[in-house]
């Protein structure tokens, strides 16, 4: 994995739950380019605990003087964001891979209708600063309960395609009015909830749109959950995964070298067999085909866990 | 290091020669004494000195007269070169990505100088210089894709990646081996590669996808194809089959040195940064047998895998026809003698 070390240039509180940085290379050297909606994932040592979240990049894909995240603190997640908001200060040093775009805008579209809720706002905010310098029509629409949480409100710029619906205020989104009337040739993008997602697919299926114009990328937070245990076959070892540990973090931890990228059940890239499963495998990722599922036979270690007697990985 | 820049042609006359320096250099694909498919992926980050794994994209004594010779097939025919229209962005990020390579890799070549979005190009082999504006096409004689490739040795595919696929959107082709881009454009990774047999069997297509997919920024891959050619020709394309397939037929044992060429493609992947598309070179070097056979290794080699291919692949690479020929023409270099592992020489 191609990663820099990099310096923390800002720290900025937005809201009370979500925080911006800024990262810029420590000898002020150029950052690698990226397109709208990538993310890069920022390695934290906490206290002997490598954790690595993936965080989509805020800023302008043509500057490469620095990046901009915006972290929003979890405090039921595993612990990564936590230690964001807790730990990092200006002028620490993290390091940092060089961005990966699994949420990508189709530039076949005619026009992009880009849908957030909540930190989901946080890929549109390249995306858009793409649309722009590329003279694309685009409309935006960004949803937050209330405007003391809405975050995005301080990252959109203010413009007339932008449209900012807060539902405490009355004004709730609806996908079904923002699809509506759309001209042939629109591309949807949405990132936020899973609930949110679902309702613009079912105002798209139900408007007639097609399937290849839906884009979406869910949060891409592993779950925390029980502890379960897992057994590696090649390596002849046991290991227990933690409530507040992924899969792939346990394996990590265990020394076991496995390839990786998102770390949010999207790329595919630490897909492992599995060679018994006694018990119910809990798929949280977007990788799998319902069939690989079904059959218990792969798992991806990023987000998916097991509740059960006994699980045995090929690795 | 000077490159001496050969004078000569890779049709009609057929002047094409390796120095023997360029023999030495030559990318033989076969590690070992057979062959089968499999998704042979390396980093391509280095190789050795000399060698054509060294730089990023390998400038060699070819190289004028093979941009000579892609100049004479677009002028019959332009549609060698197609881009989509949203592969524009992704042609911008290829013109930098050669550029930048190019300029560092052999300084006394190229140059390119910039001043924020001003950039000034020197390509001294071919005589070019060009102050442009980077992201204005208007600023450009072509689009920024066919500008760069029209100065860079080898096919281009240009990927697009979306709906978990990719896409052959856009591309410059004009030394393929017996595919067409104007056939292939807008197809996706699958549909280009239904002809090829026993792979999709193999499951070689899904895995070369995934692989190909996660290709990330600053860490290109690279890999060896291989097929057979009569007469140092590049455009081996379907449009011209009728031009180039019945050279074929006039291979005789006589004369199987020198017409009979292995043709190799290096090809390298790059994920290109403002599009997320993946660049998709394809370097084609050709070497006559009887050039091939001075390196010991090789002949010996090279006669046990051709000797023992599967007929569909035969068949498929296009020279099922004279095998027999090329096969007792190889057999003189092939004492029964072990040969050592990977590609170089041995000596």
């Amino acid at each position: 994995m191609t990663s820099l070390m990099l310096r923390v240039t800002e720290v900025a509180p937005l809201t009370p739950l979500v925080t911006r940085f800024r990262f810029e290379h420590p000898e002020g050297a150029a950052l690698p380019l990226f397109s709208g909606g990538a993310h890069v994932v920022v390695e934290m040592p906490d206290e002997g605990t490598l954790r690595r979240n993936a965080y989509s990049l805020i800023s302008d894909p043509l500057d490469g003087s620095g990046y901009g995240i915006a972290v929003r603190r979890e405090d039921g997640g595993r612990g990564g964001s936590r230690y964001m908001h807790s730990h990092v200060a200006v002028g620490d040093m993290l390091r940092v891979t060089a961005p990966v775009n699994l949420f990508g805008l189709d530039l076949r579209a005619r026009r992009h209708v880009l849908i957030a809720g909540g930190i989901g706002i946080t890929p549109m905010l390249s995306q858009l600063r793409q649309l722009d310098r590329l003279q694309l029509p685009y409309e935006l629409h960004y949803a937050a309960r209330s405007r003391s949480e809405a975050a995005g409100l301080k990252l959109l710029p203010e413009a007339p395609q932008i449209h900012v619906h807060i539902s405490e205020e009355g004004n709730r989104m609806d996908p079904g009015a923002i699809l509506s009337g759309q001209p042939l040739g629109t591309h949807v993008y949405t990132c936020g909830p899973e609930g949110l997602i679902a309702a613009v697919e079912d105002a798209a299926g139900r408007l007639g749109w097609p399937g290849g114009a839906l884009h979406s990328e869910a949060f891409l937070a592993p779950p925390p959950g029980k502890p379960f245990d897992v057994t590696l076959a090649r390596s002849g070892v046991t290991i227990t995964v933690g409530a507040h540990q992924s899969l792939l973090e346990a394996l990590e931890a265990a020394g076991v070298k496995i390839p990786w990228s998102c770390r949010g059940g999207a790329c595919g890239q630490c897909e492992s067999a599995v060679l018994s499963c006694k018990g119910r495998i809990e798929h949280n990722d977007h990788w799998l085909s319902d069939d690989d599922r079904a059959a218990q036979a792969k798992i991806m270690p990023c987000v998916s866990r097991f509740q059960g007697e006994e699980l045995i990985l090929e690795r | 290091m000077t490159i001496r820049f050969n004078d000569e042609t890779f049709r009609d006359d057929y002047t094409f020669h390796n120095s023997p320096a360029a023999i030495r250099r030559f990318p033989f694909p076969f590690d070992q004494d057979s062959y089968m498919y499999s998704v042979n992926m390396e980093p391509h980050q280095g190789g050795p000195e000399g060698s054509p794994f060294e730089k990023r994209f390998d400038v060699d004594e070819h190289y004028v007269s093979e941009m000579r010779d892609r100049e004479i097939t677009l002028a019959d025919d332009p549609l060698r070169c197609q881009s989509l229209p949203h592969m524009e962005l992704a042609g911008w990020d290829l013109l930098e990505l050669i550029m930048v390579s190019k300029a560092e890799d052999y300084p006394e070549l190229f140059s390119l100088n910039r001043d924020g979005d001003q950039w000034h190009w020197i390509n001294r082999p071919l005589g070019i210089e060009q102050r442009f504006t980077f992201l204005d096409p208007t600023t450009l004689p072509c689009g920024p894709m066919e500008y760069i490739t029209r100065q860079a040795q080898g096919d281009f595919a240009v990927l697009d990646q979306r709906e978990g696929n990719l896409w052959m959107d856009a591309g410059m082709v004009t030394s393929q081996a017996d595919w067409s881009l104007d056939f292939d454009i807008g197809m996706n990774f699958f549909e280009w590669h239904a002809p090829v047999p026993k792979a999709h069997e193999m499951g070689v297509f899904q895995r070369a996808l995934k692989f190909l997919m996660n290709i990330r920024q600053g860490a290109p891959s690279r890999r060896l194809n291989w097929t057979m050619t009569v007469n140092p020709r590049l455009d081996t394309s379907p449009e011209n089959y009728h031009k180039w397939g019945p050279e074929k037929r006039t291979v005789t044992p006589e004369n199987v040195g020198r017409k009979q060429h292995l043709r190799v493609e290096l090809q390298t992947f790059w994920r290109l940064p403002r599009s997320n598309a993946l660049a998709f070179p394809i370097r084609c070097y050709l070497i006559s047998l009887q050039d091939l056979a001075t390196v010991p290794k090789w002949g010996r080699r090279l006669h046990r895998v051709l000797r023992d291919l599967p007929d569909e692949l035969a068949d498929y690479k296009g020279f099922a026809v004279n095998r027999p020929v090329i096969v007792d023409y190889l057999s003189q270099f092939d004492d029964g003698a072990a040969t050592s592992p990977g590609i170089f020489p041995d000596d």
